[in-house]
């Protein structure tokens, strides 16, 4: 396994901060060949985690979003029914037997490869991403715990296909459904909270360089109080990232500089109509002041 | 952090251990971590005894209930060598993420490290392991080398078998035993959680069937013939008739007087989890009277939802009125919600106070607009229990079924009520 500091450097470089604890989860799905099933709440940056992993180990990355109804025929594998159909009306007029046809349309040329099957079939080990895999039915999860057991998938026509070489696998999951055991049992695992005050505001100078170091700390003590609040959906790094952006853009140097317009561009962070209401002016305000001094009081 | 080209994968893991183990002096200077040796170093420590003690603290983690099988036993050997046994934080984040499969796992690995490292560390020849207000004994004798020690070890440490069993048993204790015996906040918790699962295998199954229901799928051979036309007659989209799945509503009646409070809170989660295999669930609260919380119900966070349904329900007082609200039932809501025959269940103790005759009326409407009509009461499952309460005795002729809902047992017991119609 890569030193860990090193992992840390080229996740960094990917424009990724992590953890030690995640970039040694990385490390070890990568040299165990485990899948990696990371939860967290929507917009802490679990999509990232697979992105800056293929960058960082200079790896193709194969991403598979899961939606209920995902079915077989769009995660692996399907025939190419246009052109079979089209080669069975070329080969009427010349003389082939019927086995030769159907060897000849049940290749692997006629076979339009899914990103599971794709993940399985590259040389160089991918990596690859299996988004939002609550989303999916029971019935793919359980589909998808055969493949990642075996790293083989079985087309009946052509016969088994093994891993070249084995992806590394990357799950993500919201918990809008309870997983499988079964699949749970099979991953590594790790839970990845909101970030640390730190850590999000190195996020935050590191994506958007030209925001000044006095309103990068005041945005990112506002988003971490406002986390603390009693809110439906709570902001991710994204929301943060496009909120600096805004203030940029409207040109506030100081979150105390003009209210309303600050208050205005809320709309960055909060993306319910009851969290809107649940902000208040007085709440607004009375976190602005605080994130103000905050940023004050680290800046000295 | 000082480069680990050492601690790169090597071909045997037992000398690569010895070495990682010998060299723990130079592991300790580590600056990131801060952290100290997990294994004190001992000259006469045997390599086995290393792998014993993540086999041991495998163990010790399998008593305290996170599902470790063979293969975390077989790849926690490997995450010790890649990781290096000598710095212990590193050797905590890689265990974490092999041994822990959900959040609260991952929440509570660290207290569990450290009550086994540091027990194991203060007392290298006897480590005295709490397990479960037991006081488990284990001991690790360094002078026993190989078999023995893991054998000590796995005899000692929260006593793995004899957990395991016990684990077991109190399992089947905890599904025949009445909810109003729990009493400790987390072991409200810990039911809430197991009522949730068992209500998500039953949507499981009765998902299922659904999918095999519907899978009565019949080539429409007409229009499909019709689509071919514009393909030289090749049906390249061939077309379906589906029968028309019917539309279930389950309709639930909780009744939130103080003597029912518990059970219908734990029922409601039941029935929440459940929510999916139908296509619509309608709740009611009622006590005095009714009220509809079927928004509530859609709440994502379980402490909202509870917020909301106790701001609703308080200040109530006074006997339980069944019959008004079922009264209330039908009127207000008949045409919204008993429309296309929904499954209707009563959760209540039919401790009523209101007319026995308004009851029986109220019912008899109901039964007519409703597919099914199941009373679930928790008194049913006491010893010498008989429905003779009047206004229980006067429902009994209507409804389809009458059974407990005080314990696991009798919530999985409902799922033939709830899916198969």
């Amino acid at each position: 396994m890569q030193d860990l500091a090193e992992i840390q450097a080229r996740f960094e470089a990917a424009g990724y901060i992590t953890e030690h604890g995640l970039a040694l989860a990385v490390g070890l799905a990568d040299e165990l060949r485990r899948p990696l099933l990371i939860e967290g709440e929507a917009g802490v940056g679990k999509t990232a985690v697979a992105k800056a992993m293929a960058d960082a180990f200079g790896r193709v990355l194969i991403r598979l979003q899961c939606y209920e109804g995902l079915d077989i025929n769009s995660a692996v594998y399907e025939w190419n029914y246009q052109r079979q159909l089209m080669t069975i009306k070329l080969y009427e007029n010349e003389h082939h037997s019927p086995q030769e046809v159907q060897h000849e349309i049940f290749s692997e040329e006629y076979l339009l490869k899914r990103p599971l099957l794709r993940a399985i079939c590259m040389s160089e080990a991918p990596v690859l991403l299996i988004d939002e895999i609550d989303r999916a039915d029971e019935e793919f999860e359980a589909y998808l715990l055969e493949v990642l057991s075996d790293y083989q998938i079985s087309v009946p026509e052509l016969g088994t296909i093994t891993a070249i070489s084995k992806p590394c696998v990357i799950l993500t999951s919201n918990a809008t459904r309870e997983l499988s055991d079964a699949l749970r049992r099979r991953c590594l695992y790790y839970y990845l909270p909101f970030p640390s005050y730190e850590k999000e505001l190195r996020i935050v100078t590191i994506r958007v360089p030209e925001v000044s170091r006095k309103l990068a700390c005041q945005v990112v003590s506002f988003v971490q109080s406002l986390r603390t609040q009693d809110l439906r959906k709570k902001p991710g790094i994204a929301e943060t990232l496009d909120w600096t952006a805004a203030l940029l853009g409207l040109r506030i140097s100081s979150l105390d500089d003009d209210a309303e317009k600050v208050a205005q561009s809320l709309m960055c962070l909060l993306k319910t109509r009851q969290d809107q209401m649940a902000a208040d002016a007085e709440t607004v305000q009375r976190l602005i002041a605080q994130s103000v001094a905050a940023a004050d009081a680290s800046a000295q | 952090m000082p480069p680990r080209n050492d601690r790169r994968m090597g071909s045997g893991a037992v000398p690569r251990l010895v070495t990682l183990a010998a060299s723990s002096d130079s592991g300790r200077n580590d600056p990131a971590s801060g952290a100290s040796a997990v294994i004190e170093h001992d000259p006469r420590t045997d390599s086995s005894d290393i792998a014993a003690r993540i086999f041991a603290f495998a163990r010790f983690v399998r008593a305290s209930g996170l599902p470790i099988g063979i293969s975390e036993n077989v790849d926690a050997a490997r995450v010790a060598e890649i990781c290096g046994v000598t710095d212990r934080e590193r050797l905590r984040w890689g265990l974490r993420s092999l041994f822990c499969k959900t959040r609260d796992d991952f929440e509570r690995f660290d207290e569990l490290f450290d009550r086994f490292w540091s027990t194991d560390e203060a007392k290298t020849k006897v480590a005295v392991i709490e397990g479960r207000g037991r006081g488990v004994r284990g001991a690790v004798t360094d002078r026993d080398a190989g078999g023995t020690a893991v054998n000590e070890a796995t005899d000692g440490l929260a006593a793995g078998s004899g957990t395991t069993q016990s684990g077991a048993s109190t399992r089947e204790g905890i599904a025949r035993q009445d909810f109003r015996h729990f009493t400790q906040e987390e072991e409200l918790h810990a039911l809430a959680a197991l009522v949730e699962r068992l209500a998500m295998r039953i949507r499981r199954r009765a998902m299922h069937r659904l999918e095999i229901s519907k899978s009565g799928k019949r080539l429409d051979f007409r229009t499909t013939i019709r689509r071919s036309l514009p393909y030289g007659g090749v049906p390249l989209k061939p077309a379906f008739r589906l029968h028309k799945r019917r539309q279930t509503t389950l309709v639930l009646l909780l009744d939130v007087s103080g003597s029912m409070n518990l059970y219908s809170m734990l029922f409601l989660r039941f029935a929440r989890a459940i929510t999916r295999a139908f296509d619509r669930v309608e709740v009611f609260l009622f006590h005095t009277s009714l009220v509809r919380i079927t928004e509530a119900l859609a709440e994502h966070s379980i402490d909202r939802m509870k917020q909301s349904m106790e701001v609703i329900s308080a200040g109530w007082a006074g006997g339980t009125r069944i019959g008004a609200s079922i009264a209330e039932l039908n009127e207000r809501y008949a045409a919204r919600v008993l429309s296309g025959q929904p499954i209707v269940i009563i959760v209540s103790d039919g401790l009523d106070t209101g007319p026995p005759a308004q009851l029986t009326q109220e019912l008899r409407e109901l039964r007519r607009r409703a597919r099914r009509l199941v009373w679930l009461n928790p008194l049913l499952g006491r010893k010498g229990y008989a429905p003779t309460a009047k206004g229980m005795s006067a429902a009994l002729p209507y409804l389809d079924a009458f059974l407990p809902a005080h314990n696991l047992a009798s919530l999985e017991a409902l799922e033939p009520y709830l899916v198969s119609l």
